[in-house]
C-alpha cells in the first residue's frame, strides 16, 4: 500500500510539473502570430548613401560610454581589417560598425552599417533563460546584466551575430549590445546617436509601419537603384531596422539565409514535446515496470501460499 | 595497494567489522584500512597519481588566471564561438556518457533484469559524477559562475531550452545523489537511510528516465536557436532532440563497459567475485543493446536528413566528412557491437564500447564546434582552454577514483546491508 501511495503522489507531481510547463507554451502559441507593438520605431537604412564616414561609429561610441578605439574613428584603413578573414564585427568596445565592401561591376564601393536589428521577435530573447532581454514597446530589444548568468546562448541564437561578450572581465562581465539608446533618447521618442549624427541622411528614423511605405515608395519610383527587396521585412520574423540595398543583400554579405520566420519557430517541435513526456513517461514505464514484474510477485504469492497451506 | 592486501589480510576493507573484533573507524574507512605512510607509499607508486600532478602543475594557474583575469585570458574570446571546449566537450560530451545511470536503473527497477544488479552501481555513479562534472565545466564556462542559481529563483525564463536543461539537470542531480547514497548509507551503517532510499527507488528511477529523456533531447534542442550556423547535416529543427537523446543511450551504456574494463583491469583488488564474474556478461548484453541503439540512431539519421532533403550536401567537403563520421562513429562500432555479442567477444564489445565513446565526444565536438559557423571559419580553441578542459577531467578522474576505492560500488558489504 505504500508504494501505492508514493506512485500516486509521484503522478500528483509530475501533473504540476507538466502544467507549469504548459504555460509559458500556451504563451508561446500565442506569440506564433506576434507581428510586433503596433506604434513600434525602427531604422530604414539605405546602402546607395552611405559613403563610410564612421560618424556613426563615434556617435555611437560617445552616447554609450564606450572605451576610446585603438584607431581614430576618422582613419580608414579599418576597412581593411579582416579577422579569420572576417570584415569587422561588434564586439566589446563597438556596438556599431560599418565595413566597406567592393562590389563587381560598380565604380565605387558600398559600405554597410551593422547593429542590432532588434527584431520583433528576438531570438536572443526567446532563448535567454533568466529573461534578462526585454522587447519595448517602443522597439528596442534591451538587456538587464543584473540578473544574465553569462551562457552566452543568445550569442548562439542571434542570427545576425550581434550580441558580443565582455570577455576581458572575471568580475563585471556582461552581454554588450546596440540598445537602440533606449533609456537616453527613444524613451523620449527622440532618434538614437547614430541616426542623428549621419551627414548622408542614410537611415531614417520612424514608426516600422511606416519605414516599410517608404521603403516601397523608394523601390517603386526608383526601381532601377533598388533591389526589390526590404532586408528585415521578414527576415527572422521581421526586424526594426532594415535596409535598401542597390544590388543583391548576399553581395554586401548579408546572411540571405536567415530564415523568414522567428527562429523560435525551429524550437518549438522540441518545446511540444515536453509537457508529453512529463505526463505519459510515469505511466509508460510504472506500467512497464509491473507487466516486467508480474510474474516475479506471481511466483512469491504462489511461494508463500504453498508454504502456508 | 596490490602489495599492501598481500601483507594485510584486514584490508580491502569490506565490513564494518576489523578482523580482530573491533569497528573501523570512519577515519581508518578514509584512509583504506592503511596507516599514513603506507597510503603515501602507495600514492608515490602509482604512476598515473604523477601524470595526474603533472597536469595539475599547469592546469590549476590556468584555472586561477581564468577567475581573476576573466574568459578571455585563457581563451580566444571570441564572439562567434561563444561556446567553447568547456561546454563543447565538457557540457555536450559529459552528459550522454553519463546517460548510464538512468539506462542501467531502468533495465534492473524498472525492467527487473537483475542479472544487470552487479554493474548497476558503476552505472549510477557514472552518471552522478558525469552530471556533477558537467556543472563544474559549466562553473568554469559560465561568465557569472556566482550566479548559477539565478534560473532557479531570481529571475526565470521558462520558455527558454536552456531553463529546461538548468532544471532538469539540477533536479536530475539530486535523484542521483539519492541513487548512489544507498551506497554511501551502507559505508557509514546507517541502515534508516538506505531503507527510505530503497522504497523510493521506483519514483526516483521513473524521475530519472522523465528527467534525462527532455534534457538529453534539450541539449540537441540548443542548437535549433542557431538554424543558420550549425551545417544542416548535422542539425535537424525537427529531430535533433531525439537525435540527441538516442546516441546519449549508447554512449552511456559504452561508458559504463568502458568504465567496467578500467576497473576489471585496474581495479581488481577492490573488485569482488559477483562483480569480477558477471562482468563479461554484463558487458555482452549492454553490448546487444548499443547495437541496437546504434542501428536505431543511424536510421533516424538517415531521416533527418531524409525530411531536409539534404542529400546534395553529402557530395560536399562537409558532406564527406559527415559520412566519415557515420562511417567511424556510428557503423563501425556498430558492427563490432553485433559481431561481438553474436560470438561471444568480449575484447571486442569493449573496443566497440571505446570507439562508441570517442565517436560520440567526436559528433559533440562537431556539433558545437567544427561544424558550427560552417559557412565562414573555423576555430582552434587556445591551448590554456585545451588544458584547463584536461585538469577538470583530472579532477573527475581523481574524484571518481577516490569513490570506487572505498564505498561499495564494485563489491558488496559485507554483514547488515
Amino acid at each position: 500500500m505504500k508504494k501505492l501511495i508514493n506512485r500516486r503522489r509521484f503522478l500528483q507531481g509530475s501533473l504540476v510539473a507538466s502544467a507549469a510547463a504548459a504555460f509559458p507554451l500556451a504563451k508561446n502559441t500565442a506569440a506564433a502570430n506576434f507581428e510586433g507593438y503596433p506604434d513600434s520605431m525602427g531604422v530604414l537604412v539605405d546602402l546607395s548613401r552611405c559613403v563610410g564616414c564612421r560618424s556613426c561609429e563615434a556617435a555611437c561610441n560617445k552616447e554609450q560610454n564606450l572605451p576610446a578605439p585603438e584607431k581614430p574613428f576618422n582613419d580608414f584603413s579599418v576597412f581593411d581589417e579582416l579577422s579569420h578573414g572576417q570584415k569587422r564585427r561588434t564586439d566589446e568596445t563597438r556596438y556599431t560598425v560599418v565595413n566597406r565592401h567592393d562590389i563587381p561591376g560598380l565604380k565605387h564601393p558600398l559600405f554597410r552599417k551593422i547593429q542590432c536589428n532588434h527584431c520583433l521577435e528576438p531570438a536572443c530573447l526567446t532563448s535567454c533563460f533568466v529573461n534578462a532581454y526585454t522587447k519595448t514597446p517602443e522597439g528596442a530589444v534591451i538587456y538587464d546584466a543584473s540578473v544574465c548568468v553569462g551562457c552566452r546562448t543568445c550569442m548562439i541564437a542571434c542570427p545576425f551575430n550581434i550580441p558580443a561578450f565582455r570577455y576581458s572581465s572575471a568580475f563585471d562581465p556582461k552581454i554588450m549590445k546596440c540598445i537602440f539608446c533606449y533609456d537616453t533618447r527613444l524613451v523620449k521618442g527622440l532618434p538614437p546617436a547614430c541616426v542623428e549624427a549621419c551627414p548622408q541622411e542614410v537611415m531614417t528614423f520612424g514608426r516600422r509601419t511606416d519605414l516599410l511605405e517608404m521603403g516601397r515608395q523608394r523601390i517603386r519610383e526608383n526601381p532601377d537603384a533598388y533591389v526589390d527587396h526590404i532586408y528585415g521585412e521578414n527576415e527572422a520574423g521581421g526586424t526594426a531596422w532594415m535596409y535598401l540595398s542597390p544590388v543583391p543583400f548576399e553581395q554586401v554579405e548579408f546572411n540571405t539565409a536567415v530564415p523568414k520566420e522567428p527562429i523560435l519557430n525551429y524550437v518549438k517541435d522540441f518545446l511540444s514535446i515536453v509537457p508529453m513526456v512529463l505526463t505519459i513517461w510515469p505511466a509508460l514505464f510504472t506500467g512497464i515496470h509491473l507487466l516486467a514484474t508480474k510474474k516475479e510477485k506471481m511466483e512469491q504469492q504462489k511461494k508463500s501460499e504453498g508454504s502456508e497451506s | 595497494m596490490k602489495t599492501f592486501i598481500e601483507n594485510k589480510p584486514a584490508i580491502p576493507i569490506v565490513s564494518h567489522l576489523n578482523p580482530n573484533g573491533s569497528k573501523w573507524a570512519l577515519k581508518e574507512k578514509l584512509w583504506l584500512g592503511l596507516s599514513k605512510q603506507e597510503y603515501k607509499e602507495q600514492f608515490i607508486r602509482n604512476p598515473v597519481n604523477w601524470v595526474l600532478i603533472f597536469i595539475f602543475a599547469i592546469g590549476i594557474p590556468i584555472l586561477l588566471q581564468r577567475y581573476i583575469f576573466g574568459l578571455g585570458s585563457i581563451t580566444h574570446g571570441s564572439n562567434d564561438y561563444p561556446w567553447g571546449l568547456f561546454l563543447g566537450f565538457g557540457l555536450f560530451g559529459m552528459v550522454p556518457l553519463s546517460a548510464s545511470g538512468f539506462l542501467l536503473g531502468t533495465t534492473v527497477e524498472i525492467f527487473g533484469r537483475k542479472d544487470f544488479t552487479p554493474i548497476e552501481r558503476l552505472a549510477l555513479l557514472n552518471g552522478l559524477l558525469g552530471y556533477f562534472f558537467a556543472v563544474v565545466y559549466l562553473l568554469v564556462d559560465l561568465g557569472m559562475p556566482w550566479r548559477l542559481y539565478y534560473p532557479m529563483i531570481v529571475s526565470l525564463g521558462p520558455a527558454a531550452v536552456l531553463f529546461l536543461v538548468a532544471w532538469h539537470v539540477a533536479t536530475y542531480l539530486s535523484v542521483q545523489i539519492a541513487e548512489v547514497s544507498s551506497a554511501f548509507f551502507e559505508w557509514i551503517g546507517w541502515l534508516k537511510g538506505k531503507r527510505f532510499i530503497k522504497s523510493i527507488t521506483i519514483g526516483l528511477t521513473v524521475a530519472g528516465i522523465i528527467l534525462s529523456t527532455l534534457h538529453q533531447g534539450a541539449l540537441g534542442a540548443l542548437f535549433t536557436y542557431a538554424p543558420t550556423k550549425v551545417h544542416p547535416l548535422w542539425l535537424s529543427a525537427n529531430f535533433q532532440w531525439i537525435h540527441f537523446f538516442c546516441s546519449a543511450i549508447f554512449a552511456g551504456l559504452s561508458m559504463v563497459m568502458v568504465s567496467a574494463a578500467l576497473c576489471k583491469r585496474y581495479l581488481t583488488w577492490r573488485c569482488d567475485r559477483q562483480f569480477l564474474d558477471n562482468i563479461d556478461r554484463c558487458t555482452l548484453g549492454l553490448g546487444k543493446g548499443c547495437a541496437y541503439a546504434l542501428i536505431t540512431y543511424l536510421v533516424i539519421k538517415l531521416v533527418g536528413i531524409a525530411h531536409d532533403n539534404e542529400w546534395a550536401y553529402l557530395l560536399t567537403g562537409w558532406g564527406q566528412y559527415f559520412m566519415l563520421e557515420m562511417a567511424l562513429a556510428v557503423i563501425l562500432p556498430m558492427m563490432l557491437f553485433a559481431y561481438g555479442v553474436k560470438h561471444q567477444r568480449v575484447g571486442m564489445v569493449r573496443l566497440a564500447a571505446w570507439i562508441s565513446v570517442l565517436g560520440i565526444i567526436w559528433n559533440r565536438l562537431n556539433t558545437s564546434m567544427i561544424c558550427f559557423n560552417w559557412q565562414t571559419y573555423q576555430e582552434i580553441p587556445h591551448w590554456k582552454e585545451i588544458w584547463a578542459t584536461v585538469t577538470v577531467f583530472a579532477i573527475y578522474f581523481i574524484v571518481y577514483r577516490f569513490i570506487l576505492y572505498r564505498l561499495p560500488i564494485l563489491y558488496q558489504w559485507q554483514g547488515e546491508r
